[in-house]
């Protein structure tokens, strides 16, 4: 196509006037002036010949752009892969739907159980955690990504607007109001917040006293902020805490025995839901993930088995007089 | 145009002149044209409800309400009502403009001005103003452009009057008219003021040459015929003004009854769109019941467990509803895969081209100062896709100029250029013309190129001079002479015009003649001949002569006629010359001129005087005139002695041949479609290379009875498949019974087929048509003579129909507009006088070449770009879309949206601009989708930010999957532009930058602390983009999204370099070959075929002369004049114009078809 459109550009040359009509094609340049000349006007633009950059796909530029991706890829892969298997991380489900669990009695918790159920696992850490750990809650097959959960909020109530406060936001419905009191924060986001201790209908207590200190409490508490970024897909995890490490000559954690008091009051085996404590340390590319570095090493590979291929099938099979051709 | 329909059906007309109140009360049609739509109050609402008839808007509306439920609604309202709002307003905008154009066209059109007589006064008044029964002025060369006029008087003696009808029906001849003798008096605007005749004739109709009325005036009935008509489309000539009275007007004209119905064109893109936009909404259903299945099943299973902490919405008790709503649900969300802006985008693209074939510089006629014009902006594409051209010849083909170009006297040959190769070239290698300035009578125009003729009759050539002295005698040219030596010559047909000129030029000068003498100037010297009769040509004879007494008192007769005719009638002792001058002949005629012979005998005065007594008698017998007459004339042109033969090249346009040569390379056949005689047209057929004499052969089919025409396309056929037999054997079994298979156009060899109006008005009834578009459509080429513009219609109907293929019709007359209007793609040759067809057509230009530029360079180039950007338009909004699909899977069928929504409004509205170049792949999207929502899935599972914090919430998770769309989108389409130009840079590296800034904008602190509730994605853009991880999923997904298809398209390139351009090159090379052979052969070949005749005028115009009833009194005072005997030339003209009708087709044959009508 590129080259047809030269090529036609220069056979088709601009007809010199009329039959028979000398000086008929200067009568339509001359003629202007006072009146106006219909003839097109001659920019690249308008003719359609714009210069143009034509790239064609030519073994030259696809060959090497397949090795060289698979050049790169490859490494980086194998630099992430080695980072993620250098992360530790220790993951304890406490879901207790295991009869041997030591949560398995508070499997069946409510809400508003006083005092709230509470057992401790014990477990082990291999490895020692040698920089900051960080402690997220996990939570699966728990959909924060429903359409009607995730809109069941009001972002002007928790951004501090006053008659929002008073009058949620209607997104909020069911938990919108109670006994004709607005709730605040409203919505199922905030109705559901995860928490060892956790008012809205569901919560123990008012917000302004999720924690004990006045810095971190009512909407900027920062365990509900966490949970109000909803997450995207079922499985997800959250942040709890952070184990700063405190000193450079003691690991934060180190390799031992240690157990976990669970106070249980989240119930989740209704829907199959489970739950976990993960600690975790985190590199330059955050926590553990050994599926992009495993996928980039793939698709590196791949780039450069394709390469080879491609090079093999051209050298084998390639037509040669396809450059002939085109000129034409 | 607006052809207001009357209610009642008119059983006749009455008219009576020069009463405006009488004639209102019929309520005619007016001359008034509306086009227009809206004025400023109806147009708001009137503008709506057609934008929603269309079913897009409509679907858009529907969206928009249910997005208003709030159970349902995924998408908040803006989502569509932005698009559509910018849909309705872009379109309205555009309806409105179009709709005050023509506001202002109807002006201009309705404020002409014309010349009516009101209250005995001329006045200026505008067309809408002339009512039926108005008496117009008309002047010379003026056209009749209002309405279908009675002629009532003229400048001319006898209520004379010339017309050119090519507009109405493409023949070039001029004819006559001839006012009725009582009105013909009726000289002065007092006079007419005071006529008050009333014309009662047949209601409007669209027969062209029939018209049936009675004049009642005075008590007295005077019939009115369709010789005394001007129908609108005329062009007055050689008449200085003349007279008429409005018969019909505005819609009633015959011409605008022929025109046919203006039809709403669709390109066979918008039928493939609209095909694929339904399947993909079914697609889409497809998907929403597969989604709201799962959601009933998740709610069953999951949803109703997950209440205590999400319970279910007010009014939704169960599973099943819950499924219900999350269709509508879904709906909403996947309506991105049939956005709205691709209708938009269509137009916008089509708008675009049309601009372009607007501004085409190689599509300009400097000449005519007239550029291509793209009327209708909405066929571009569908011109790359034309298999079948119609076209008309005068006009368009042929420039409607005839040249006097070769002639053979005497056995020599002159006019070839003296150019070294021969060949005519438009260069200035081309030798100074002859120069002519010893004659002071010259006609500056006349130019011819060959010195050595000029020479011989210096040299005193005696056969030479006698070949100019038949030329300057033998004609039914009038000269008039305004001042002296400025003369004028009025031809009634070009033909003769040019020969008579070229006499002229070279020293023997037609200056004047009476009803019984020639006055001559021959070189120099005035010699005036007694032009004793003039034996008329018809199209049986295809001669005509004169028989002149020369001042020495030698009678002597001179012919000119067709050469098939005239060289049978010639003596013996002309052998040797008869047959050079027939090799001079085939010469010509091959290089398509219309040739003439030219023979002459000398008269015994004795026999002279007997023979004319009878022809007197003959003359005034009552019965059997013709057949007399035609036995007399018969006899005395009889050995004859040769002088010669002209050639007249019927110029063509500019670069037809070579034009119809590629078109035909590229596979498109061409029907020529005209009003002209069959000689004509098939003359042309030749000049223009459609017809050759390589051809296997070419049919003529002239039957005047269905049996007749079926016969005759049967041999046809018959001959074609025995052709093919022959060569492939076996493979012909199904022929004529199975319908219009491909097995007649796989035949070999070539056909022609010329056949004419009659027969094509008995082989397009219902039983006949498939038979003759099957033997048509073999043929490489078909001519159709002699049809009227309604047959033309019917023919491109027919291929429309029987086809499926796609047709363009292109012509620039009147007569041409029914077929404009019908076939897929009009195009009207502009810059010329009539603007009928520029009006009807879709495409407008110049010069029939540039429909190649037109076709294959933009028609070639739009239907890529369209098809490009279709498929490109619906990757892009599958890869988009399909995401939500899959996402629904993991988010329990919620028909929760993975992007941000506002991402959602503006990622059809940011990249319509920008996809005019693009293209992809269409089942590219789905794979694209997979991947795109899948390894950021993979890589989000569990992933966490560099600050610990989770990565995967929602809203990066949506950042980053629309952000690897667009980057991924841009990357494809950057693939695919074939031409980087600035236009492409701007735009996509523009749209990667326009989504970046707007992506920024809608996660600003400013935005969120406006509306909090609206712009929930605050501070996402610059946390989520700042995190290694997510670029290298952005950099994974693309590299995983664009490998396999540059692999892909790598290796077609590769090993099957552009299949089909191999396939396109090999057969152009191929077919190159085959036609440098014809053209090697066309060199030293000996012509199989004789000429045609040369005459394309009507005859009756010998007697008309020899009556003087056309002469100005003047000159009739000089010469003793006496009226033939009672000869009612007119009353002839009428009657031989039947017989004309019907042209001989095959000289031998059809010639005693002919009398049999």
């Amino acid at each position: 196509m590129a080259v047809n459109y030269s090529a036609k550009e220069e056979a088709d040359g601009h007809p010199s006037g009329g039959v028979g009509v000398p000086g008929g094609g200067a009568v339509g340049g001359s003629g202007g002036g006072a009146v106006k000349t219909r003839k097109p006007d001659n920019t690249a633009f308008k003719q359609q010949r714009l210069p143009a950059w034509q790239p064609i796909l030519t073994a030259g530029t696809v060959l090497p752009a397949f090795f060289i991706i698979g050049l790169i890829f490859i490494p980086i892969g194998i630099g992430i892969f080695v980072t993620s298997n250098n992360i530790r991380e220790y993951e304890i489900d406490y879901t207790g739907t295991e009869p041997s669990s030591p949560c398995n009695k508070c499997l069946n918790v409510s809400w508003d159980s006083t005092p709230p159920c509470t057992c401790t696992i014990n477990f082990t850490l291999e490895h020692s955690f040698e920089s900051n750990v960080f402690m997220y809650y996990g939570l699966s097959n728990f959909y924060q990504n429903h359409r009607r959960y995730v809109k069941s909020r009001d972002d002007s109530q928790l951004n501090g607007d006053n008659s929002s406060l008073l009058n949620p936001s209607k997104e909020c419905e069911p938990y919108r109001t109670n006994e004709d009191k607005p709730i605040a924060p409203c919505g199922a986001i905030a109705n559901s917040m995860f928490n060892g201790t956790t008012k809205p209908v569901n919560w123990p207590k008012p917000v302004y006293m999720l924690d004990s200190e006045p810095d971190n409490n009512g909407f900027i508490n920062e365990d509900f902020i966490v949970w109000m970024r909803t997450a995207a897909l079922p499985t997800f995890r959250k942040l709890y805490r952070l184990i700063e490490r405190k000193n450079n000559l003691q690991p934060t954690l180190q390799a031992g025995k240690y157990s976990l008091d669970i106070a249980y009051n989240y119930p989740v085996h209704s829907f199959d839901g489970r739950k976990r404590m993960i600690l975790s340390t985190i590199s330059w590319m955050g926590g553990k993930n050994p599926f992009l570095g495993i996928a980039y090493i793939t698709v590196g590979s791949i780039c450069f088995f394709l390469g080879v291929v491609l090079l093999f099938i051209h050298h084998k099979y390639g037509n040669r007089n396809t450059s002939a051709d085109i000129p034409n | 145009m607006g052809v207001t329909e009357h209610c009642v059906a008119e059983e006749e007309r009455r008219v009576r002149a020069n009463a405006r109140e009488y004639n209102e009360k019929f309520q005619y049609a007016s001359n008034c044209i509306k086009t227009s739509k809206y004025n400023i109050v109806t147009f708001l609402p009137v503008n709506l409800f057609e934008q929603f008839q269309e079913v897009a808007n409509t679907y858009f509306l529907f969206l928009l309400i249910l997005q208003l439920i709030p159970q349902i609604s995924s998408l908040s309202w803006f989502t569509t009502i932005v698009p559509l709002v910018l849909v309705l307003t872009i379109t309205a905008v555009k309806d409105a403009t179009d709709d005050y154009f023509r506001h202002k066209s109807d002006n201009q059109v309705n404020n002409r001005q014309s010349q009516v007589l009101i209250s005995g006064v001329l006045r200026q008044e505008p067309w809408m103003n002339v009512r039926v029964g108005d008496i117009i002025k008309l002047e010379n060369n003026q056209f009749v452009a209002q309405a279908d006029l009675l002629l009532l008087s003229s400048s001319e003696p006898h209520g004379l009057c010339y017309i050119e009808t090519a507009e109405l029906d493409g023949e070039t001849n001029m004819k006559v008219r001839q006012a009725i003798p009582v009105t013909a008096e009726l000289g002065d605007t007092s006079q007419l003021a005071c006529f008050d005749g009333e014309v009662i004739c047949e209601p409007p109709n669209n027969k062209l040459d029939k018209f049936g009325g009675t004049l009642y005036w005075k008590e007295n009935k005077y019939p009115l015929s369709n010789q005394n008509m001007l129908l609108r489309g005329c062009v007055l000539r050689n008449t200085e003004w003349c007279f008429g009275l409005v018969i019909f007007a505005g819609p009633d004209t015959k011409l605008m009854q022929n025109s046919g119905r203006t039809k709403f064109k669709r390109t066979s893109i918008d039928r493939l769109m609209n095909t694929l936009v339904l399947w993909i909404f079914g697609f889409l259903v497809c998907m929403g019941v597969i989604l709201a299945i799962g959601n009933a099943i998740w709610e069953h299973e999951v949803g109703v467990c997950f209440q205590i902490y999400l319970p279910w919405d007010e009014g939704v008790h169960s599973a099943f509803f819950s499924g219900f709503l999350s269709f509508w649900s879904y709906i909403i969300i996947l309506n991105t895969v049939v956005p709205i802006s691709l209708y938009v985008s269509v137009e916008v693209i089509r708008l675009g081209h049309s601009y372009f074939i607007n501004w085409d510089k190689k599509m300009y006629c400097a000449k005519r100062r007239t550029p291509a014009e793209a009327r209708t902006t909405t066929l571009n594409e569908e011109l790359g896709q034309v298999e079948y051209i119609f076209s008309d010849k005068t006009g368009t083909l042929t420039q409607n100029i005839m040249v006097f170009s070769k002639c053979s006297v005497n056995g020599h040959s002159y006019g070839d250029v003296q150019d070294m190769l021969g060949h005519k070239a438009e260069l200035g290698e081309r030798p100074e013309p002859v120069d002519f300035s010893f004659n002071p009578l010259a006609d500056p125009r006349f130019q011819f190129w060959d010195p050595s003729l000029l020479e011989a009759v210096k040299l005193g050539d005696l056969h030479v001079h006698e070949f100019f002295r038949l030329l300057s005698l033998c004609h039914t040219v009038m000269s008039e002479e305004k001042s002296e030596g400025e003369l004028l010559y009025k031809a009634q047909s070009p033909d003769e015009g040019a020969l008579v000129t070229a006499a002229r030029n070279f020293g023997f000068v037609f200056r004047s003649r009476t009803p019984k003498t020639i006055t001559v100037h021959e070189l120099g010297q005035a010699i005036t001949y007694q032009l004793l009769a003039i034996l008329d040509f018809n199209n049986i004879r295809k001669r005509m002569s004169v028989i002149v007494r020369s001042p020495e008192g030698r009678i002597r007769l001179y012919c000119k006629g067709a050469d098939t005719i005239l060289l049978e009638r010639l003596h013996h002792i002309n052998q040797d010359l008869t047959s050079t001058t027939t090799d001079h002949l085939n010469e010509y005629a091959g290089e398509g001129l219309r040739t003439l012979v030219l023979a002459y005998k000398d008269l015994e005065e004795s026999y002279y005087k007997d023979w004319s007594e009878r022809l007197h008698r003959a003359g005034s017998a009552s019965e059997a005139r013709e057949d007399h007459l035609a036995r007399l004339y018969d006899e005395v042109e009889h050995d004859m002695m040769l002088l010669g033969a002209t050639a007249i090249e019927d110029k063509l346009q500019q670069g037809v041949p070579e034009t119809i040569a590629i078109l035909t390379l590229a596979n498109i056949k061409i029907w020529v479609l005209t009003g002209d005689k069959q000689e004509t047209a098939v003359n042309i057929g030749y000049s223009c290379k459609m017809l050759t004499d390589d051809m296997a052969e070419v049919f003529v089919v002239t039957g005047h009875t269905v049996l007749e025409v079926r016969e005759e396309l049967r041999k046809a056929r018959e001959k074609m498949m025995d052709a093919s037999r022959s060569v492939c054997n076996g493979f012909y079994q199904e022929k004529l019974s199975s319908k219009l298979t491909s097995v007649l156009e796989a035949i070999a060899g070539e056909y022609a087929l010329v056949i004419n109006g009659h027969s094509l008005a008995h082989a397009l009834e219902a039983d006949m048509e498939v038979e003759f578009l099957e033997t048509a459509c073999a043929c490489k080429a078909v001519i159709c003579c002699r049809v009227t513009p309604l047959q033309k219609a019917q023919v491109v109907e027919l291929v429309k129909k029987y086809k499926k293929a796609v047709t363009l019709a292109i012509g620039d007359g009147a007569n041409d507009v029914s077929m404009i209007k019908t076939a897929h793609i009009g195009v009207g040759i502009s810059g010329q006088e009539g603007i009928q067809a520029v009006l009807a057509s879709d495409y407008s230009f110049s010069q029939f070449k540039f429909l190649q530029r037109l076709l294959l360079v933009h028609g070639r180039w739009s239907y890529l770009r369209m098809c490009k950007f279709l498929c490109y338009f619906f990757y892009k909004n599958f890869a988009f879309t399909m995401v939500h699909f899959w996402f629904g899977f993991f988010c329990g069928f919620s028909a929760q949206t993975v992007y941000d929504q506002y991402f959602i409004t503006l990622y059809n509205i940011v990249y319509t601009s920008l996809p005019v170049l693009a293209m992809g792949v269409f089942d590219q999207g789905i794979y694209t989708s997979i991947l795109m929502f899948f390894i950021p899935y993979g890589v989000f599972a569990d992933a966490t930010r560099d600050d610990g914090a989770q990565l995967a919430d929602y809203q990066s998770f949506a950042v980053t999957v629309a952000t690897s769309l667009v980057i991924v989108v841009s990357v494809q389409i950057g693939l695919d532009t074939g031409f980087w130009t600035a236009i492409n840079h701007f735009f996509i590296w523009g749209s990667l930058a326009a989504y970046f800034t707007i992506l920024f904008t809608m996660h600003s602190d400013s935005l969120f602390r406006m509306f909090p509730n609206q712009f929930r994605f605050v501070g996402n853009a610059q946390n989520t983009l700042a995190q290694p991880t997510v670029w290298l999923t952005i950099a994974l997904t693309t590299v995983v999204c664009i490998m396999p298809v540059v692999a892909f398209r790598f290796l077609k390139l590769d090993l099957k370099p552009e299949l089909s351009d191999t396939v396109r090159y090999t057969q152009l090379v191929r077919k190159k070959q085959k036609t440098q052979h014809r053209c090697m052969r066309h060199a030293g070949r000996v012509g199989s075929r004789r000429s045609g005749y040369a005459f394309s005028h009507q005859e009756g115009f010998g007697e008309l002369i020899m009556s003087g009833k056309n002469m100005r009194l003047s000159s009739l005072a000089l010469s003793s004049f006496a009226p033939r005997p009672n000869t009612s030339w007119i009353e002839t003209l009428r009657k031989k114009k039947g017989c004309e009708g019907s042209s001989a087709g095959s000289p031998s044959g059809a010639a005693d078809k002919t009398l049999k009508v």
